[in-house]
């Protein structure tokens, strides 16, 4: 394989061209917009098509019909885009249909800044639409791992027949570092052998993509077939790192993304000063490596926890959901565009261990 | 070499930072060594000035924003009054002194002057400034190879052999000022 050098926005583009996607529908916001910049003249070499839409609104209606065909399809987007795009996520969650969207994060809420910000896991994990559904959410920190969560995303979209999403904060768009792409990658899927996709009638009966159920029993038979889908979910996709975890480690950190290598660097620094410090970093944040996390906090050295956000504190809902009380658990977070520093959380470890 | 090198290069827009960090990025990472390059994208990109910040390590690269950089390359006033106080002590300070006629006032850092404008200029073109600061950094730390340096020049320049020219002579003119001061 063949190391290049490439921004997050662009890697993300050449990966879903890897991951065999050659429908992609986006309406252009910093920092995402070098990804529709990329494919703009990429998907055309590869017989792909990519259609500018008059708005957000339009991209989620595009990417619902698009996925309907069986084909894979996706969108990349930031903050105020994505919020725009909730109805249609809510419908084709109800509908069973395999998507991929990217939100590569700025500050909000509103408008807000086109600084990095992690402020919308709760829009991603917690539903940011109507209804009893969920979507898997997928948190890369590299570069690297961006180009291969990409891959894993369409995977499970088609497994799972559901929508998933991708989030990275605004420096996993911007920031260049080497990658490689799976050369040998194949989709193996077939829109014809989908038995629920639309692919034109002929000869056979016709079939009904919707979310509308109006007899309220059958209503719940969709919203308990999701449900299934989740737990299966929950026991079998959850996937997290773990760095410099040892059974000295005094304080567990959590975080996920850029912030996640930023508290590594925290790590590494106050391992040289003989503070152990280690750190759990979910890369699913639905489904939640729940059972994991809970068997790390447990263990007889850990005496604090430590949840770090770009955020006012969103995540930490989950971990304090997790932990139970078992550990007392602390927050550090820098919202509205300010990355943390490694200085600011050594402090915040600092004086947490002066306690 | 030490473990992990973090240079920033800042200065107005269309001094050709960004382009001087993404070549040293694609060069160390053609060494062999983990790459990170960062470009400042907040609002004052529009205000006239412009900064990326290269990270080269042996190791996996944690945070990728770096408050205190070990080095800089400044281009303008400005970016020298930014980043002169935000490097480490002991750190290293390349200062365009064709544009800027002061420098930081600290005493624990390495201070060299280099008149790239100057330089470009004497070669014909000014917008070759940005590659005499990008070899003067790399002569004055040895972070990566000169003959990797004009290779990956030649692969990302190959098809303007004009230019080609003139960006290898001001690697040549940047390598030579560094070399004598140091000799």
């Amino acid at each position: 394989m063949v190391k290049k050098l490439m921004k997050g926005n662009e890697a993300i583009g050449e990966a879903a061209i890897a991951a065999g996607v050659r429908n992609y529908f986006a309406y252009p916001i910093t920092p995402q917009s070098e990804v529709a910049e990329y494919l703009t003249w990429r998907l055309p070499e590869v017989g792909g098509t990519f259609v500018q839409a008059e708005s957000e609104v339009a991209v989620g209606n595009m990417l619902f019909g698009a996925a309907s065909t069986g084909k894979r399809v996706f969108t990349t987007s930031s903050s105020p885009g994505i919020s725009l795009m909730q109805e249609s996520l809510s419908y084709m969650a109800g509908a069973h249909l395999p998507v991929v969207l990217v939100n590569i994060m700025r500050g909000g809420p509103g408008l807000g800044g086109i600084l990095p910000s992690q402020a919308d896991y709760f829009q991603s994990v917690k539903g940011g639409g109507h209804g009893d559904y969920q979507l898997i959410v997928l948190a890369p920190s590299s570069v690297q791992e961006a180009v291969d969560l990409m891959i894993l995303a369409f995977e499970l979209a088609d497994k799972y027949l559901a929508p998933v999403m991708i989030i990275g904060d605004g420096m996993i768009g911007q920031m260049m570092e080497s990658v490689e792409f799976p050369e040998k990658y194949r989709d193996e899927s077939n829109p014809d052998e989908k038995d629920w996709a639309l692919t034109g009638a002929k000869d056979r009966k016709p079939r009904i993509v919707k979310s509308l159920f109006l007899n309220p029993e059958e209503l719940e038979i969709n919203s308990l077939t999701l449900d299934k889908k989740y737990r299966e979910m929950k026991k079998s996709e959850t996937r997290h790192e773990l760095y410099k975890v040892t059974g000295d480690t005094k304080i567990l950190i959590t975080a996920y993304g850029t912030m996640a290598r930023i508290c590594q660097t925290v790590i590494d620094e106050l391992e040289e000063e003989g503070i152990s410090v280690g750190l759990f970093r979910p890369i699913t944040l639905f489904p939640y490596p729940e059972k994991e996390l809970f068997a790390e906090v447990i263990k007889d050295n850990i005496e604090y926890i430590l949840d770090v956000e770009m955020s006012t504190g969103q995540m930490i809902e989950d971990v304090e959901r997790i932990v139970k009380g078992a550990r007392p658990i602390d927050f550090y977070g820098r919202t509205g565009g300010i990355v943390p520093s490694p200085n600011e959380i050594k402090d915040k470890i600092r004086e947490m261990l002066k306690k | 070499m030490d473990k992990q090198i973090e240079v920033v290069f800042a200065g107005f827009g269309g001094q050709g930072v960004m382009t001087a960090g993404q070549l040293l990025a694609y060069t160390a990472m053609e060494e062999g060594k983990q790459v990170v390059w960062i470009p400042s994208y907040g609002p004052e990109m529009r205000g006239g000035t412009a900064n990326c910040t290269v990270v080269v390590s042996d190791d996996r690269i944690g945070s990728p924003i770096i408050n205190n950089p070990m080095s800089a390359c400044v281009f303008n006033r400005p970016s020298l009054d930014k980043f002169g106080s935000l490097l480490r002590k002991d750190g290293l300070l390349l200062i365009n002194s064709s544009l800027i006629d002061v420098k930081s006032g600290r005493d624990d850092l390495t201070e060299t002057l280099i008149p790239a404008n100057d330089i470009a200029l004497k070669l014909g073109n000014p917008k070759v400034a940005n590659m005499v600061m990008l070899a003067a950094y790399v002569a004055a730390t040895d972070i990566v190879s000169f003959d990797t340096l004009g290779g990956m020049l030649d692969k990302k320049m190959g098809k303007k052999k004009e230019l080609l020219d003139i960006n290898h002579r001001a690697f040549e003119e940047g390598r030579k000022l560094i070399e004598t001061i140091k000799a």
